[in-house]
């Protein structure tokens, strides 16, 4: 950055970034002070913005009354279990991809991204008729593959543009210094990766921790993750903005803080790499 | 053991014949360069003994035994890479270690052999930096100890200097030449450095769009070049041709003389010119030297020499140093 | 870097990926295609019906306000997300105190499950007694909006714009900072004032940019759903009912799975046709 400025107006452009960037994030700032305050607090008018007891009831009662820990186990299980997954299976895809290219790569890849456009309702009632057939409505399993096969294109595409920048010499330095194809992958080419494979890792923990309408449409009572246990506070009434404020932080928390340290690689992997 | 042979190998990668049909003996301890200009096929045909890419027809034979469809592992070859391709997250000694691992040798047995080898390249005070931290020349010096740990059959160089600057290419060069006496195990290095192929090989292989042009010892090809390609490609500066009624009073269609094989006189000679540049490298003098009818020669004269820009000069190939070719640019 | 060995792995190592796709592709794809075909209720056995599900599926008198909806929300989110996304780009490019931290606060909208978002909304901000923006309305002296009354759809794009907002200034700001300086001084040295170099500089530098933005939010555009099933449930009548949650509505309440497919297959036609471009310009960066 060589472009020389002015003081007084880097400070406008400050101040004013500053205001945008706090009304763009006030609903979560709005819903993280709800969740200190009491119900009665919660839907007082004037609202209370700062000067009001904080109290840390709501997240007593969200996580003895609800079984937080429950939907927040199912959300870990099914998002890390489908991203893990999707992990083992792409991984030997991408390198694949990335240095055993053939004519048709390309449009495999292509094929693979097109899966990914495919709108959900267009395979819902199969879906949901062949997951009872299978018993798998309402089962970590069941959510799991769903979550990996909606993702493992978007997986295989980050690994395989992440892969494509090692050097392929490396690989076959290995190959001649006598390591096996499991041997290259596991010693040269992983460790090699990890940076790319960690990105990946957390964009798609992320895309599958806030999937919403599989996990509304496929589960019921068990295997329930956070978007489905939130999406039932939106049922009647009742002036619970509180413990709803203090369930959604609890619910938001974690991926919010993986999303902001993945904020580069949300670029590269939501826009298959289109955009640098 | 490690002797290398090929017998009518032919790679074409998909369609494109870049390897038509190449027969090679390459004997046990013996120091091979590839020479040739770039895209002529030396590193494919490297990567085909080697096993980085199958061949497409034809067989070759390590030690008698045909490894055509092995594996690299299985081949028992090292080779070292022009980007030294060392594994950026080991250490020195992780990546000198990495063969011994792969063929799960004992720990004392790895211990012994990488502390040897650091110590044959003058590496031991860097085994526990990562290549990261590491000159280009201490680099190479890493991606050789990984080929010689294992103790090879052959090892194979792949313009292994080519990224180093001009001091460190020649003492790189008589380090592996020096390493070649010690060890005395084939080596198939690929270059396009004529230099490099005169001063290390035992035998040069000049390869031209894939095909062989001459096998034969530095001096062989120096001084008995088969043909016009390869009196061209050895030697520095470049052979002068001649073609037409000056060849044609030889009894060739082409005739060759190299430029330090022309004498200079201030008159007289069998070809009189015109100098256009004289280049004084101290040692030497290069004269370019316009002569009617023939066309643009170059002499190599003694560093002293006094001739200047369009003054006039005689030319005289020595004796038995001119070149006759045919029409097809064979020797005569 | 191609043996036959090499390959043959190549092909092993790529089979699970390809198969499990192609199975969740096509499975279930060929059973929606068939299905669509079919007269086929909770209540009864499948029967072949020809084309009746599709014609029955356009004969719903909701079926135009439907597809506008769905238009509408696509539309107006991206009316919204592209101008405002440009704008914060512009703006976070700008040499400010904190832009780190700026940054993270305008990025943080799109990590936040789409049910927790459409719940803060509905409830905190946008509810017409307790809400935020009624008692604002109400110091400023006017009378409160029932947002989800008097204008669902809006606030439904509201509520996915925000969302959204965030994907559109991230990728045009990377692509921003990707301008070099030179071009830029150039530009300057020209004579180009700020909105010239705007229009003949930077806009052109980002058009790719905006295309890629455009076409991925669309896909996932096409798709709403949380956001509707929460805070309005496609009410009042069809006002906020997009493609998706009608064939929700039809596969899960009505159970007519029939016409759920027939929707269904709508449905991915219509993304296809979206998806083709989007490809196009991914396929192009993929020669490089
Ligand atoms: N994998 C491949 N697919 C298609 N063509 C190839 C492949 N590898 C090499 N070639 C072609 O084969 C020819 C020989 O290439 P090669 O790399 O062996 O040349 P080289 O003699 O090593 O050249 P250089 O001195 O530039 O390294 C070139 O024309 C190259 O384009
Ligand atoms: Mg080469």
């Amino acid at each position: 950055m060589a472009r020389a400025v002015s003081t007084r107006r880097k400070l406008a452009f400050t101040a004013l970034a500053w205001i945008v960037a706090l009304v763009v994030f006030f609903p979560i700032l709005w819903a993280f002070l709800t969740s200190f305050k009491t119900e009665g607090t919660a839907i007082a008018a004037p609202p209370k913005f700062l000067f009001f007891e904080w109290t840390l009831e709501n997240y007593r009662t969200v996580l003895e009354r609800s079984n937080y820990f429950r939907f927040l186990g199912n959300s870990i299980i099914t998002a890390v279990g489908s991203t893990l997954l999707g992990l083992v299976v792409a991984i030997p895809a991408a390198w694949a991809m990335a240095f055993s290219p053939t004519r048709r790569t390309k449009d495999v890849l292509m094929w693979m991204l097109s899966t990914k456009m495919l709108p959900a309702v267009g395979v819902l009632v199969p879906i949901t008729m062949l997951f009872r057939m299978m018993g798998l409505t309402d089962t970590h399993l069941g959510l799991v593959l769903v979550l990996t096969l909606i993702n493992l294109p978007i997986i295989v595409w980050m690994l395989f543009t992440y892969f494509k920048e090692i050097p392929v010499d490396i690989l076959e330095a290995a190959r001649m210094d006598g390591a096996s194809l499991r041997q290259e992958v596991i010693y040269v080419l992983t460790p090699m990766a990890i940076p790319g494979i960690a990105s990946t890792l957390l964009l798609n923990i992320i895309l599958a921790w806030n999937e919403s309408f599989w996990t509304i449409v496929l589960t019921t009572t068990q295997a329930t993750p956070l978007p489905a246990f939130i999406a039932a506070y939106s049922s009647p009434e009742g002036l619970f903005w509180a413990k709803l404020s203090a369930a959604s932080m609890m619910a938001i928390a974690p991926i919010l803080i993986m999303g902001w340290f993945s904020q580069k690689q949300l670029v590269r992997g939501l826009t298959f790499g289109a955009v640098k | 053991m490690g002797s290398i042979t090929l017998e009518h190998v032919n790679k074409s990668f998909g369609g494109v014949e870049v390897i038509p049909d190449i027969s090679l003996e390459i004997a046990d301890g013996e120091f091979i360069v590839f020479v040739g200009p770039s895209g002529c096929g030396k590193s494919t045909l490297l990567r085909l003994i080697a096993g980085l890419e199958d061949v497409t027809s034809g067989r070759i034979l390590i030690d008698g035994e045909d490894v055509s469809r092995a594996a690299p592992a299985q081949r028992k070859l090292s080779m070292v890479f022009q980007s030294y391709a060392l594994y950026p997250h080991m250490s020195v000694r992780g990546n000198i270690a990495f063969p011994l691992k792969m063929e799960k040798a004992p720990r004392e047995k790895i211990d012994q052999a990488v502390n040897n080898a650091a110590a044959i390249l003058n590496l031991t005070d860097y085994l526990d930096r990562k290549p990261r931290q590491l000159s280009g020349g201490q680099r190479q010096r890493v991606a050789i100890g990984r080929a010689i740990v294992r103790q090879p059959k052959a090892f194979l160089f792949d313009e292994p200097l080519s990224n180093l600057d001009a001091a460190l290419r020649v003492a790189m060069r008589l380090e592996i030449s020096e390493l070649h006496n010690k060890l005395k195990t084939t080596m198939v290095y690929v270059t396009h450095d004529q230099v490099e192929a005169m001063t290390m090989a035992d035998k040069i292989v000049v390869l031209n769009a894939g095909r062989v042009e001459q096998f034969g010892s530095p001096l062989e090809l120096y001084q008995r070049p088969a043909n016009t390609f390869v009196a061209g490609f050895i030697g520095s500066p470049r052979m002068n041709f001649i073609d037409g009624a000056e060849a044609a009073r030889h009894g060739a269609h082409t005739i060759g003389v190299r430029p330090e094989h022309l004498v200079v006189t201030p008159e007289g000679g069998d070809w009189s010119g015109v100098v256009k540049v004289s280049e004084h490298l101290g040692s030497d003098t290069f004269l370019h030297v316009d002569v009617d009818g023939i066309g643009a020669l170059t002499a190599r004269a003694p560093g002293d020499v006094p001739f200047r820009h369009g003054e006039t000069v005689g030319l005289s190939p020595m004796n038995g140093r001119l070149y006759r070719f045919d029409a097809q640019g064979l020797a005569l | 870097m191609a043996t036959a060995q090499t390959r043959m792995a190549a092909r092993f190592m790529m089979a699970p990926s390809v198969i499990a796709l192609l199975i969740w592709m096509i499975v279930p794809l060929s059973m929606t295609i068939w299905f669509s075909f079919q007269w086929y209720t909770a209540f009864r056995a499948p029967e072949f019906t020809g084309f009746d599900n599709y014609a029955y599926f356009f004969a719903n008198p909701n079926i135009w306000t439907v597809f506008l909806n769905t238009l509408i929300l696509v539309g107006g989110v991206l009316a919204i997300t592209l101008v405002g996304g440009t704008l914060l780009a512009l703006l976070l490019d700008q040499p400010i105190f904190g832009q780190g931290l700026v940054r993270l606060l305008v990025i943080a909208p799109f990590f936040v499950m789409p049910t927790v978002s459409a719940l803060v909304w509905k409830n905190m901000l946008m509810h017409p007694v307790n809400g935020l923006f009624a008692w604002i309305a109400k110091v400023l002296g006017f009378s409160p909006v029932d947002w989800f009354a008097q204008v669902p759809l809006f606030s439904v794009i509201i509520i996915v714009a925000w969302q959204w907002l965030p994907f559109a200034t991230l990728i045009l700001l990377t692509a921003l900072q990707s301008l070099d300086e030179e071009q830029r001084e150039a530009a300057g040295m020209d004579g180009a004032g700020p909105i010239a170099l705007f229009f003949y500089i930077i806009l052109p530098h980002m058009s790719r940019a905006l295309t890629v933005v455009m076409l991925i939010q669309t896909i996932f555009l096409l798709s709403v759903f949380a956001e509707i099933f929460v805070t309005t449930n496609g009410g009042p009548g069809v006002a906020t009912t997009n493609l998706p949650f009608l064939i929700y509505l039809q596969a899960q309440f009505q159970y007519d799975f029939g016409l759920a497919s027939a929707g269904g297959i709508v449905a991915v036609i219509l993304a296809n046709i979206v998806a083709i471009f989007l490809l196009r310009v991914v396929g192009k960066n993929l020669e490089a």
